[in-house]
């Protein structure tokens, strides 16, 4: 009884011991910075893509701005409406959820809270009657993938020497179906002999996160033919880079993978042909921004190549897998995509 | 030190303990990775427990916590570890959504929200029941089968859920007005409980937990479950079937288990929505593990881990999310591992005591 | 005075002071003790006198709350297995701690395996056995050690638990109720081991309520009773009678049946069984074609020695395992396929020889367990009816006199004797819906003292006498004859032989004729 008690005594003293308050790290200047939180998606930090792509538009907007933010990372379904009224609770001037998936539960919570501005990244907000109209202090934040997807697809069927490309899409949605059908038409356009092999992981969240099955699709369309593939399937299109990466010595001849979202050559150097960058990021600060500079509205904002809201990449690593002829003929493309000539298509035909 | 008072501390200190370990854990931690203890658990506690709004996510994390606690608690008692909770109040939860989106529109309420919570069972039931069967028929153990069981449910989720989402998400269309369960916020205390979802399945959490103790111990069907739990060879003795027994149990548990599933489709989204279970299937373990088989002792465990949960959340900002995962598990082992020496020395200065008062 | 003065040079085991309290229960008040090297000292008392919790404090199972042992005249200050295991104390528990899976030899050498460069060396350790169980009698089958535990018969078992301890050299050997679980003749055979490890020098305890045990074989006795030591004495100077009563506190009624006189006649046949046959698990056969029939008011008596089929008989009258041949009747109405619920329901009532596997749930309490088996008789719209069988456990716990009488005890916690009685007590019931018609009692008296027995025999000879049908299952051949209206011995099987009408016979003439019939040797 007597070493239960003391036992006991003890915990509690090494508890409070190791819970006195401890000096407060000075947290800045006494002026208020605007507050932006940034609530992730499943799958969260470090996908090296689109969540990863939206933290350093925030992380930017801290150094070039000043202003103060905080990240969540839900655990569960439930967790991202808890995590946007947490943010919404505290005050915070901005929230951004990252991802289609946020959109009822944005919607819902900026309803309620009308004094506070909301972004969706990818919002989707469909009811019977049809596409839902954000709320006027929240900003949907879209993107033409169709039209990234347009050059990166011209690119692919222009490299392409056996005139077969792939495209391996995450979950089979409306979102990554645009993806498909400017990739699609993007190497039609260039080549109409050319054949496009297209295939899902699969119908819900977890077809992002399943590589084991991107890189089973991936080796099936390079088996029948294909030897450059375009993913967008977050990260289930590590599979795919998986599959490419596996080509190019031992007789296997050389295939080739397109990322997404972000610049993706580090996930196979040598092996990816181009990324098309979603600059989710572009998006992110210039929502920052425009709250900074007391101009946020809301509404649907998209950003295509227009906008440098999506691209494809070009640089030091891979100019030696695109040739100058090549380049060239994509940098034709995006102007008559900007002046209007070409339209991308968002449904494959 | 009379034995009533032994058995009371026997119950109060192991937790206690843990928790305080548990606590001086995670300030460990945090100052380990350079936070500061005092500010980040006083977040969590401001996250929690110490607003409105807290408050009411962590009884909103809790209630289905109870479900699938119970569930498995439940199985055990029939001496049959139920791992397939998961994917028990996935189906539950379906089961629920759909029967609540299929309804006419002016289904009474009651009745709506009867005929959902029946379903939800029913789902879960469904699927304990396969792995009851099993385990009745072919001795397969259910470990393995509810283990499977969660696996192929995933799959028929994926398999399903193009027919059954709604365009351009990962949810089902929602169930009719009469079919929800209403929120704290919508008549106890709207400023209190402002923005949360705990809603009244916390009370059908409740009386399931009692209707289970009432079962257990008052019912004849009760009474078989526990035979065949605690001695299989009793149990034939008794003219009690463990194989029969052993089915309807696993169905039992799967349904206590599906009707969490109504927590998040009656109480929250009203719709039934991908992923949204969380893993509270597998902490649904821990809680019972936790409880030691006592509904009260449950009722404790499910706050613990909805405050976890929810406090994960709230400090969230200031700290990885793993640190909470890892806080569980601290509290799990210190509970596992305080129990037997608090035992010890209550036994051993009981006894000492005692004989030092006749000699 | 020292504990060290008491009698250093003889002495082997000692203990003096020692208290031992469980809760609110005083197993052992102030008990001191002295057993003289190269004797058996026996320890008798009834079941939950404080025997075992003595034995177990003396080797170091648990911590004495008071007190002080000495092994070969060391003060141990702390006893601990392991010390008692260094001085070459040895015990063999009342319940086996065997692993059924192991063989015998693994289970004898489990915790001192024979290693020779890291793997286990079986072939010495099992010549060294065999040559042990030769020399001693234990085990005159070598196969035996080749054999898993879990196929063993109990006094196989039991015989594996003591050559585990001789294994390890031990000098001086507790034995916690040993015979409990014997035959009349494995006894006979224990004891002789026992006498010959007496020669050799060892010393042992025997903790036992077998008075004729006692007065055969120990040169000692300690009596104990409710925690305190109530007699000790020289074996030579004292008498069954003045034992039992110093173990009761009172007189125990002489033996319950006094008449075996037909009371139906002619009688009506309620357990019929006809040419039965059980195989094993592993094949062979159980019982190959058994049949016998017993009228109402009649008990049969079954012997045999230890596995000759009274396990397996037992188990398909109750409906537990199902024959392979053969037909069962209770009432005239044919029950070979009925499971135990439904010949319940016909009143059938069964004692399982195996009391914590079949008999008790021995975690939950006295109440539950008093429900365990006739769950139908107390549903009401499908709940438990609590307070009708509070009433009835209560007045079966009083008359039957269960130690303690608290209905919310749980069982584990009873001894081994009232542990009994409430497995008696529930299924021995007289109940007005169901009556009992046929009663299937399979060793009611193992490892029951003699207190319980009396009350166990009463209760056996007063459903007796309400008209059922008894089969009675026993190792103990006294039993047998002092309840029985018949008896039918049980041999590989079969029955090979059948007696009626004891008076007959001369007083010593029936037990052997049945032990040669046990034999297979008439």
């Amino acid at each position: 009884m007597n070493r239960l008690v003391f036992y006991t005594a003890l915990l509690m003293l090494l508890n409070v011991a190791l819970l006195l308050p401890q000096a407060k790290n000075d947290r800045g200047s006494a002026r208020a910075p605007l507050r932006v939180g940034l609530v992730f998606d499943v799958g969260g930090r470090g996908d090296k893509s689109f969540n990863d792509s939206a933290y350093r538009g925030v992380d930017r907007a801290v150094r070039q701005l000043g202003v103060q933010a905080e990240y969540i990372e839900p655990g569960d379904g439930s967790d991202r409406e808890s995590g946007i009224r947490l943010l919404a609770a505290q005050g915070f001037d901005l929230i951004l959820g990252v991802g289609f998936i946020f959109s009822d539960d944005l919607y819902s919570v900026a309803s309620e809270y009308p004094n506070t501005r909301f972004a969706c990244i990818d919002y989707a907000k469909f009811d019977a009657h049809g596409f839902v109209e954000p709320p006027p202090n929240m900003v949907a934040l879209k993107f033409r993938e169709e039209e990234g997807s347009f050059l990166v697809g011209a690119l692919a069927a222009l490299t392409s020497k056996t005139g077969v490309v792939g495209f391996v899409g995450g979950m089979d949605i409306p979102l990554i179906r645009k993806f498909e059908a400017g990739y699609a038409a993007g190497a039609m356009y260039v080549c109409p002999n050319c054949r496009v092999e297209a295939g899902y992981a699969g119908v819900t969240g977890d077809a992002f996160k399943n590589p084991a099955k991107g890189k089973e699709l991936a080796l099936a369309q390079y088996a029948s033919g294909a030897d450059v593939i375009f993913q967008a399937a977050g990260s289930t299109g590590l599979g795919v880079f998986e599959a490419a990466r596996q080509s190019g010595e031992n007789g296997i001849p050389l295939r080739l993978a397109i990322g997404v979202d972000a610049d993706q050559w580090n996930e196979a150097p040598g092996h990816i042909l181009t990324s098309m960058t979603k600059q989710v990021d572009v998006a992110v600060f210039e929502t920052v921004k425009a709250v900074k500079e007391g101009r946020f509205r809301g509404g649907v904002r998209v950003f295509g190549l227009k906008e440098q809201g999506v691209d494809y990449v070009y640089d030091d690593n891979n100019r030696s897998l695109i040739s100058d002829q090549a380049r060239a003929r994509v940098e034709a493309l995006r102007l008559k995509i900007i002046a209007g000539e070409i339209k991308a298509p968002t449904e494959r035909k | 030190m009379n034995q009533a008072g032994n058995r009371t501390l026997e119950r109060i200190v192991p937790p206690l303990w843990a928790l305080l370990i548990a606590l001086g854990a995670a300030s460990m931690l945090i100052a380990s990775i350079g936070g500061n203890p005092h500010q980040v658990l006083g977040l969590l506690s401001l996250g929690t427990w110490r607003s409105g709004y807290g408050f009411g996510q962590v009884l909103f994390k809790a209630t289905p916590l109870l479900f699938t606690g119970l569930s498995v608690a439940m199985a055990l008692e029939a001496g049959l570890f139920n791992i397939g909770a998961e994917g028990q109040i996935t189906v539950g939860a379906l089961a629920a959504a759909l029967a609540g989106a299929t309804l006419p529109v002016g289904t009474p309420h009651w009745l709506a929200i009867f005929l959902c919570v029946v379903a939800s069972f029913a789902g879960g039931a469904l699927v304990g029941g396969i792995a009851g069967i099993l385990k009745a028929w072919r001795g397969s153990h259910e470990v393995i089968t509810t283990i499977m069981l969660n696996f192929i449910v995933r799959a028929a989720m994926v398999g399903l859920g193009g027919t059954i989402f709604l365009r351009e998400s990962v949810h089902t269309r929602p169930v009719i007005e009469a079919a929800r369960f209403a929120r704290f916020s919508q008549w106890l205390s709207p400023s209190l409980f402002k923005g949360s979802a705990v809603n009244d399945s916390l009370f059908l959490a409740l009386l399931v937990c009692l209707l289970v103790w009432v079962f257990l111990n008052r019912t004849t069907a009760g009474f078989a479950l526990r035979v065949v739990g605690a001695s299989p060879g009793a149990a034939e003795a008794a003219g009690i079937s463990p194989g029969r027994v052993t089915a309807w149990a696993l169905a039992l548990s799967g349904g206590l288990a599906g009707l969490g599933g109504c927590n998040f489709v009656l109480g929250y989204k009203y719709y039934y929505e991908d992923g949204f279970s969380g893993g509270v299937g597998f902490m649904g373990i821990a809680v019972a593990v936790l409880a030691f088989g006592s509904p009260l002792a449950l009722i404790f465990a499910a706050l613990l881990f909805g405050t976890l949960s929810q406090g994960g959340l709230a400090i969230n900002a200031v700290v990885p999310k793993e640190l909470v995962d890892v806080l569980e598990a601290v509290i799990i082992f210190a509970v596992a591992g305080t129990k037997w020496p608090v035992r010890r020395m209550l036994s051993r200065s009981s006894s000492k005591i005692s004989s030092g008062e006749k000699t | 005075m020292s504990p060290t003065d008491i009698g250093e040079s003889t002495e082997a085991l000692g203990c003096a002071h020692v208290w031992k309290r469980f809760g609110e229960v005083i197993a052992n008040r102030d008990i001191s003790l002295s057993i003289a090297r190269g004797t058996v000292h026996a320890v008798i008392g009834e079941n939950g006198a404080g025997k075992s919790t003595l034995m177990r404090g003396l080797y170091g199972l648990h911590s004495l709350d008071q007190g002080s042992v000495r092994i070969d005249g060391e003060l141990i200050e702390t006893p601990s297995v392991a010390a008692s295991i260094k001085r070459r104390v040895g015990m063999v528990h009342q319940h086996f701690m065997l692993v059924p899976t192991l063989t015998v030899t693994e289970n004898v050498v489990l915790g001192d395996e024979p290693v020779e460069r890291g793997m286990l060396v079986l072939s010495r350790a099992e010549q060294k056995l065999i040559e042990l169980g030769e020399r001693l009698g234990l085990a005159r089958d070598p196969a035996l050690f080749r054999r898993r535990v879990g196929e063993l018969s109990v006094g196989e078992a039991q015989r594996v638990e003591i050559l585990k301890v001789l294994y390890r050299g031990a000098k001086i050997l507790i034995l916690d109720e040993p015979t409990a679980v014997l035959s009349p003749l494995e006894v006979d055979d224990l004891f002789a081991v026992l006498r010959r490890l007496r020669q050799d020098g060892s010393t042992i305890i025997l903790v036992t309520h077998k008075l004729d045990e006692v007065m055969g074989l120990a040169d000692r006795v300690t009596v104990l009773r409710r925690g305190e030591t109530v007699l000790e004495v020289e074996t030579g100077q004292t008498s069954a009678a003045q034992l039992a009563h110093a173990m009761v506190g009172r007189e125990l009624a002489k033996s319950v049946r006094t008449t075996r006189q037909k009371t139906i006649s002619p009688p009506t046949m309620r357990l019929k069984v006809e040419s039965l046959s059980v195989r094993r698990s592993d094949g062979s056969l159980a019982l190959d074609g058994v049949s016998f029939s017993i009228a109402a008011g009649e008990i049969l008596g079954v012997a045999g020695v230890e596995g000759n089929g009274q396990s397996e008989l037992a188990l398909s009258m109750a409906g537990i395992s199902t024959p392979e041949r053969g037909r069962v009747r209770i009432d005239g109405q044919d029950v070979t396929a009925l499971p135990v619920i439904a010949r319940r329901r016909l009143g059938m009532r069964y004692v399982p020889e195996d009391r914590h596997g079949r008999g008790l749930l021995l975690d939950a309490t006295v109440e539950d367990n008093f429900l365990l088996g006739v769950q139908e008789h107390y549903r009401r719209f499908g709940f438990v009816d609590r307070r009708r069988l509070e009433i009835d456990a209560l007045e079966r716990t009083k008359a039957l006199d269960v130690r303690p009488p608290d209905l919310s005890a749980v069982a584990r916690t009873l001894s081994g004797g009232n542990q009994q009685k409430v497995v008696i007590g529930r299924e021995l019931a007289g109940r007005r819906d169901i009556p009992l018609s046929t009663l299937v009692c399979a060793q009611p008296t193992r490892g029951v003292d003699v207190g319980a027995i009396e009350k166990i025999h009463a209760e056996i000879e007063r459903v007796r006498k309400d008209g059922a049908a008894t089969l009675l299952i026993s190792a103990e051949l006294d039993e047998l004859l002092a309840l029985s209206d018949r008896i039918v011995v049980l041999f590989r099987g079969r029955i090979v032989g059948e007696l009626e009408d004891f008076d007959q016979f001369a007083a010593g003439e029936l037990k052997s004729r049945v032990g040669a019939l046990m034999l297979g040797a008439a």
